[in-house]
């Protein structure tokens, strides 16, 4: 966990005054819309179909017992019972008025909790690695450089009102489970041949109504240099990113345009003259953020405790524990993921009773932490395996341990037309007749690692392009129509997916994704080719034939 | 930003003007009287571009009570009721298509 | 227009000249960057002290030359949303050291006081009256920095450190 100090809480104290202000001058009149629209998304407010949209940031992924019971007052008090996990390390409240927005962002405050810059053009929150600081074999703990990251660009003088909004990802490990190479600028620590940490940067990945996967602009950069590359990416980007046509004001579109050849130039020739700046981090700094992570302190335990060989006779607790825990760097512990893709439910919703149900499981089995995921489920990363059963039976009886992590109803889905004034068509319920059909948990085994992504329209907050099984809703004639793509991935080696041919009306969808996983399991080489694998080997066309023959 | 007001007017067929009440967010519609109203029923139908530019033109000046008004298609049955004219319409006066998390 | 300079609102001793009206000799003008370029020469012989508007699609590199001129550079904020105009002021005082005026002008609003003090600029052409007079304590909104920039205000980084090596100190 990270701490805040009396400077962290005392500018979130500031953010929320001014907001206070704002929000107060909005509604006497004082502030016209159009003048207060800017103000309002850069503390994470939208106006959605049925009411305000409140974003609130979980940087990195991390959060604390005492944060997630936080979130879930928020949920009761200020809300409707229940919140959004997003693609984003975010979690989003769907009901929330205007005018009671700079209480509940008080009363985040008080907890080190903030919605600065969830919305907006400028920088967002940096996301990370979920299991940041417990994956076996990282390299080291990527959220330390997130949070300088997180300080340097929040409130940014010359960086707030960029041509379009900008997004960081930070991964550690050789898996990428950050989708860096789908944000503005993706960064992979790894250390060079000297052992010195620094970054592969990565720019100009996106999703939206034109995907790119995000280009190397730079082999290294090293951690000292961090802060004063990424300003010079941000500078020339901010000077010439097109502010003419909303769909063409990303980065990936500048980086195209150029060419990432000229565009790398541009950027080395900034930074060329900054880089002995005041923004050169010297170590001090970086153990100074270091030194207020903490981390737990581990007891020796065994691998394989009595606890867990007593509790491997309960098939259903053994499906859960071969799907939802994962290696923990310490022996004895494990990662433990907690699906938010409950059978027939919405993907990424959590009520405020199950958030304070999980924050007390945390004290008593993960040392007080949960994390975020881009998936939109949560995680426990600090569970002693011995602990694995017990846990398992809380999980079960709040709803969240549906043993289908990373499975074919382990979906993303953007909240789309039930919610979204974006939005084409509608994604939840795509989402919930899918996790009906794949409801067999044997069926899905059987089927193996498979990510549906469904998006209401072409923004794609779902991250349809990089789904290995991609679901795009758009209106033709008034009425909803999804269009399917197969092969993209979000990983190290992300690639954006294949569209299969026309669009299928709402009631189809779910009849041809099974079509598809049929086909994959007709086909597949081995039973442990993977449906992505099997796609690459095979390309689209097959599948194509079999969705398409009889319709 | 076009204003709501430069855009053209088009209209296929009765139509009412709505959009979300700034304090809270709700949505609400605009009425005959000059005023707004959470129900639908109390909606000022119109049937001429015309109608609807003037209806939307006071609605867009009272930019402290209310943001985002749009024109939105209805259907008016011939009982005179009035109904959303189309899924979003639909969605935003009667709500979401799916079970809440936590039911209302 | 408020003009608020110095930190409180003040006369704006610049008259705005436009490009087909007539050169005063004497007098302080601002003009805009095609007019400053087109007639440098001349506008080196006026007696007056010199201003230039410089749009903010134009590289600040085209001005470097003649910043020893100036007395006033008004960078322009077409809309709020816009924020070209904060890099170009940072390049101009912290990398080419210009120390004279450096104006906000546009849809300057009250919202982005802070920012633009912290990019560099010390006037601002404030679109209402009500921001202008909310200058002072708008400006005192916040006592916290994450960033370094040439306003000099220390960061919280900064700070962190001071504060260790005085809790070392005291050891």
């Amino acid at each position: 966990m990270y701490a805040y100090d009396e400077l962290d809480r005392t500018l979130i104290n500031e953010r929320v005054s001014e907001f206070r202000d704002q929000v107060k001058r909005r509604l006497s009149g004082e502030l016209t819309e159009d003048e207060f629209k800017m103000l309002r998304l850069q503390n994470g407010v939208y106006l959605q179909l049925h009411a305000y949209m409140f974003r609130v940031a979980i940087p990195y992924g991390t959060l604390s017992s005492e944060q997630l019971r936080r979130l879930a007052h928020v949920a009761r008090k200020y809300d409707r019972g229940y919140g959004h996990f997003t693609t984003r390390q975010n979690i989003q409240f769907n009901w929330i008025k205007l005018a009671e927005l700079p209480d509940a962002l008080a009363d985040l405050a008080d907890v080190g909790i903030h919605a600065m810059q969830t919305s907006g053009n400028n920088t967002r929150n940096v996301t990370s690695d979920q299991w940041a600081g417990v994956a076996p074999g990282e390299i080291e703990d990527p959220r330390i450089w997130s949070e300088l990251l997180r300080q340097y660009t929040t409130l940014h003088p010359e960086f707030s009102f960029l041509p379009r909004k900008f997004k960081f990802a930070i991964t550690a490990s050789e898996h990428d489970r950050a989708a860096i190479k789908v944000h503005d600028i993706g960064l992979r620590l790894y250390k060079n041949a000297a052992g010195e940490t620094g970054f592969e940067v990565l720019v100009g990945g996106g999703l939206g109504r034109t995907p790119f996967i995000g280009k190397t602009i730079k082999q290294f950069v090293h951690g000292h240099d961090l802060l004063s590359y990424v300003e010079a990416i941000l500078r020339v980007y901010n000077q010439y990113g097109r502010r003419d046509n909303i769909y063409k004001a990303r980065i990936k579109i500048l980086v195209h345009e150029l060419g990432i050849e000229k565009f790398a130039r541009e950027v080395e020739e900034e930074w060329l003259q900054m880089r002995d700046s005041a923004l050169a981090i010297d170590d001090a700094v970086i153990e100074d953020i270091r030194s207020r992570f903490t981390y737990p302190a581990y007891e020796q335990l065994p691998h394989m405790p009595d606890e867990l060989k007593k509790a491997a006779h309960d098939p259903h607790f053994e499906a859960w524990r071969k799907n939802s825990t994962f290696p923990h760097k310490v022996p004895g512990y494990a990662i433990v993921v907690l699906s938010l893709k409950p059978v027939g439910g919405p993907p990424g919703d959590a009520t405020a009773d199950q958030m304070d149900a999980i924050a007390d499981l945390a004290d008593r089995y993960s040392f007080g932490e949960i994390r975020v995921g881009h998936e939109q489920n949560l995680a426990l990363p600090h569970v002693a395996r011995r602990d694995l059963p017990a846990l398992w039976k809380a999980l079960d009886k709040i709803g969240v341990a549906t043993p289908n992590v990373n499975l074919v109803s382990d979906i993303i889905a953007c909240p789309g037309l039930d919610y979204c004034s974006l939005a084409n068509a509608r994604s939840i319920p795509i989402a919930q007749e899918l996790t009906r059909r794949f409801a067999n948990h044997d069926t899905a085994n059987l089927i193996g690692r498979l990510h549906v992504n469904i998006s209401g329209c072409i923004n794609a907050c779902g991250h349809h392009h990089v789904g290995h099984i991609g679901i795009l809703g758009v209106e033709k004639n008034g009425e909803e129509f999804y269009q399917i793509t197969v092969g993209g991935r979000a990983d190290e080696k992300a690639e954006v997916g294949t569209l299969i041919g026309p669009a299928v009306p709402y009631g189809e969808v779910a009849n041809v994704v099974e079509d598809i996983v049929e086909a994959y399991l007709a086909l597949r080489a081995r039973p442990d080719e993977l449906f992505i694998d099997a796609v690459k080997r095979l390309g689209v066309e097959p599948f194509r034939e079999r969705v398409y023959a009889t319709r | 930003m076009t204003s709501p007001l430069q855009q053209k007017i088009k209209i296929t067929g009765p139509s009412v003007v709505t959009a979300n009440r700034t304090w809270d967010g709700i949505v609400i519609w605009r009425t005959a009287a000059q005023g707004w109203s959470a129900e639908l029923s109390d909606a000022a139908v119109v049937r001429t571009a015309d109608d609807a530019r003037a209806l939307l033109a006071e609605s867009v000046a009272d930019d402290v009570g209310a943001i985002g008004a749009y024109i939105a298609p209805v259907d008016v049955r011939d009982t005179g009721t009035v109904k959303p004219g189309n899924l979003r319409e639909h969605i935003r006066s009667a709500g979401v298509t799916i079970d809440l998390p936590v039911p209302a | 227009m408020p003009l608020v300079r110095g930190g409180k609102i003040a006369a704006d001793a610049f008259v705005h000249v436009a490009d087909d009206a007539e050169m005063p000799d004497d007098g302080a003008i601002l003009i805009s960057a095609a007019r400053f370029l087109g007639e440098a020469e001349a506008l080196s012989r006026r007696a007056g002290r010199t201003g230039v508007s410089w749009p903010n699609d134009r590289d600040v590199d085209d001005l470097v030359p003649w910043l020893d001129r100036l007395a006033v550079v008004a960078l322009v904020f077409p809309n709020f949303r816009d924020g070209r105009a904060y890099s170009q002021a940072r390049m101009l005082r912290e990398r080419h050291g210009y120390r004279g005026e450096l104006r906000a002008t546009g849809q300057v609003l009250r919202d982005q006081f802070v920012f633009m003090l912290r990019a560099g600029f010390d006037a601002f052409e404030v679109r209402k009256e009500s921001d202008a007079e909310a200058f002072a304590a708008t400006v005192k909104r916040y006592s916290v920095f994450y960033q370094p920039t040439g306003d000099g205000r220390i960061t919280a980084l900064h700070r962190r450190m001071q504060l260790r090596h005085s809790e070392n100190a005291g050891q």
